[in-house]
């Protein structure tokens, strides 16, 4: 018999404690590839996504604010801008492209976002432009609509589906717009923000029915693509520091690390609980086994009896506790999937960001790794106990 | 000359602080091969003599010598090896490991001494009529099938002196005289010394060679050494 089959025979022989500690070292392992994977991904998706953009402008205020209503369509716009405003913004000749945006209605939570049809022109990513999968884009002239893939999913609608628009950014069913919007296309899944999004034309938005009057040609927020570098720079001198009409929120990627930055020591509290738990479930992996060696001293006995040295039974208990460790780290991508199947999910209802389980990541290495090395040290103290174990007093049946 | 004892000495701590002898042999000797029965009562120190002789206590004074080996002068791991390779021992409690099979229980025997080898285990269980019963669980076995199972465990490495403690105070007076002639016939096939220790006198009527513990271990003859001393 090898020393492995010893091993496994006492897992077994010990089959529930077995399961259990193992289960707990899986809820540690698996917790904590979680927390650094939605972490990780989280502001790697944050911080990356730009929808295409290298800034955007909107009313005075905060340049978070802007990018959150603007990229990411969450949080309510920070004011308005008029139309001429945008027009200088779209005339200036350090700007490529401008793509005006009107946001404030919704349809049952999604919200409905005005834009002028240039937006299916920029590449959101490296050759990759919104693209229409069902249907065709909005006439700019029609009371028509183009819906992201998520949000068609979530709503069930298809090309040919009629709608009517709620006021405001947060559904109330008693504010229904009279306007019906007809689905012309469903977007091709983008994993962006932009999937949670119905796209009108903008003057539909601007003009909907109980809509100021006097506002019917503002613009929430306008994304631009700019020309050259160094256009940034002498934009946010003189939009931001110069100037007190408008904020510049550029680059997008930096006021999004700004938000990660300030979020860091909560995401560090996170963490240091998370390997707490892993702590704790090495400490039940320690506590499983020490209390199991009063019950063991005999078979220990009889082991050293028939030859057995004690760096023998010593090496027997680090493994079981290694071995214990091994099937709860494993285990530790099963509760890994599963924890993250439903943080993705949450992730992507409430912002539109994508997180993918299945990509590797550091954190899957050494995460296992570590409980494993944990559970090696925590079988350090058993086997301390078992290594002293006397044999001639241990020999007879324990009664 | 198998084994050789010289005035050897193993003392315990009593509750009150003092050290009280429990093994005080001062010559003990053993042919190779030969089948010598030790009587001795409860209290005469015959399990720590027997202990002292594997090498699983260390005496507090002397010397014993087996197969050219000093074990009393040895370190924990040489005494361990050389348990393993050179000498099987039979509890009275069998000490069989409950969650292994017959033929698990002697092949971890063999694990620390030569190496398992399953042939050899299943022959030897074969041969203590277990044959049909390689993949039973102690718990699965009578109490002499149990002893059996002991047996075929003691011997598995070939061991040159079989150590035998009380070996059938656990059984019915029938299986107990089944159970020491083939204990005394395996060893005889084996070529292994046999050291049995028994205050049975239907064990003891067995041997041609029979010793009082009382006359060999000095401390034995002290009262307080008959209480509650293993």
């Amino acid at each position: 018999m090898s020393l492995l089959q010893i091993v496994l025979r006492s897992l077994r022989q010990h089959l529930l404690s077995t399961v259990i500690t193992a289960f707990s070292i899986a809820l540690a392992s698996g917790l904590l590839m979680s927390v650094w994977v939605v972490k990780d991904q989280a502001r790697e998706n944050f911080t990356g996504v730009d929808s295409g953009f290298d800034g955007v402008f909107g009313a005075r205020g905060s340049k978070l604010q802007l990018v959150l209503n603007s990229i990411f369509h969450l949080e309510a716009s920070p004011g308005n801008l008029t139309w001429e405003q945008y027009e200088l913004i779209a005339k200036d000749r350090r700007v490529a492209t401008a793509v005006p945006i009107a946001v404030g209605d919704n349809y049952r939570g999604y919200r409905l976002v005005g834009v002028t049809a240039n937006l299916f022109e920029v590449e959101y990513r490296d050759g990759k432009k919104y693209g229409v999968r069902d249907g065709y884009l909005f006439n700019p002239e029609r009371k028509q609509a183009v819906v992201g893939s998520f949000a068609a999913e979530r709503l069930r609608l298809r090309v040919g589906s009629t709608f009517h628009p709620y006021h405001g950014l947060i559904f109330d069913e008693n504010k229904q717009h009279a306007e019906t919007y007809v689905v012309s296309g469903i977007m091709e899944p983008s994993n962006t923000p932009a999937d949670r999004v119905i796209w009108i034309p903008i003057a539909g938005l601007q003009n909907m029915e109980g809509h100021k009057a006097e506002t019917a040609t503002d613009v929430s927020a306008v994304l631009v693509k700019l020309r050259g570098s160094s256009s940034g720079m002498m934009m946010n001198q003189e939009f931001n520091l110069q100037g007190n009409v408008m904020t510049f929120a550029w680059p997008i990627a930096d006021t999004m690390s700004k938000l990660f930055n300030k979020i860091a020591p909560v995401e560090m509290v996170l963490r240091a609980v998370a390997l707490l738990v892993a702590l704790v479930a090495a400490g039940s992996i320690l506590a499983s086994i020490y209390n199991s060696m009063n019950e063991r001293r005999r078979e220990i006995a009889i082991l050293r009896a028939l030859g057995a040295r004690r760096s023998t039974i010593f090496a027997v208990v680090v493994l079981e506790a290694s071995g214990i460790a091994a099937l709860g780290a494993a285990a530790g991508f099963a509760v890994y999937f599963v924890i993250m199947s439903v943080a993705a999910w949450l992730i992507r209802q409430e912002t539109g960001i994508v997180l993918n389980p299945l990509e590797l990541e550091p954190v899957m290495l050494w995460a296992p790794l570590t409980m494993l090395v944990l559970g090696a040290l925590a079988g350090v103290v058993p086997a301390a106990k078992a290594y002293r174990t006397d044999v001639a007093q241990n020999l007879n049946p324990i009664s | 000359m198998l084994l050789n004892i010289d005035n050897l000495r193993k003392s315990y701590g009593t509750p009150d602080g003092a050290v009280q002898a429990v093994v005080d042999v001062p010559s003990f000797s053993l042919e190779s091969g030969q089948q010598t029965a030790l009587c001795g009562t409860s209290g005469t120190g015959k399990t720590t003599f027997l202990n002292l002789i594997a090498g699983i206590l260390q005496p507090d004074e002397g010397c014993i010598e087996l197969d050219g080996c000093l074990i009393s002068q040895a370190n924990e791991a040489a005494r361990d090896r050389l348990r393993a390779r050179t000498i099987g021992y039979i509890f009275q409690t069998f000490n069989l490991l409950q969650g292994y099979s017959c033929i698990e229980n002697v092949l971890l025997g063999m694990r620390f001494g030569p190496g398992a080898d399953r042939r050899r285990a299943g022959e030897l269980l074969e041969r203590v009529g277990l044959g049909q019963r390689l993949d039973h669980l102690p718990r699965q076995l009578s109490t002499g099938q149990q002893q059996r199972v002991a047996v075929a465990r003691a011997l598995a490495n070939r061991p040159k002196l079989v150590l035998a403690d009380e070996p059938t105070g656990n059984l019915d007076p029938a299986s107990a005289a089944e159970s020491l002639g083939l204990i005394r016939e395996t060893c005889r096939e084996n070529g292994a010394a046999l050291l049995l220790v028994s205050h049975d006198r239907e064990v003891l009527g067995q041997f041609d060679n029979v010793r009082d513990l009382a006359e060999i271990n000095r401390a034995a003859a002290w009262p307080s050494a008959r209480e509650g001393l293993p």
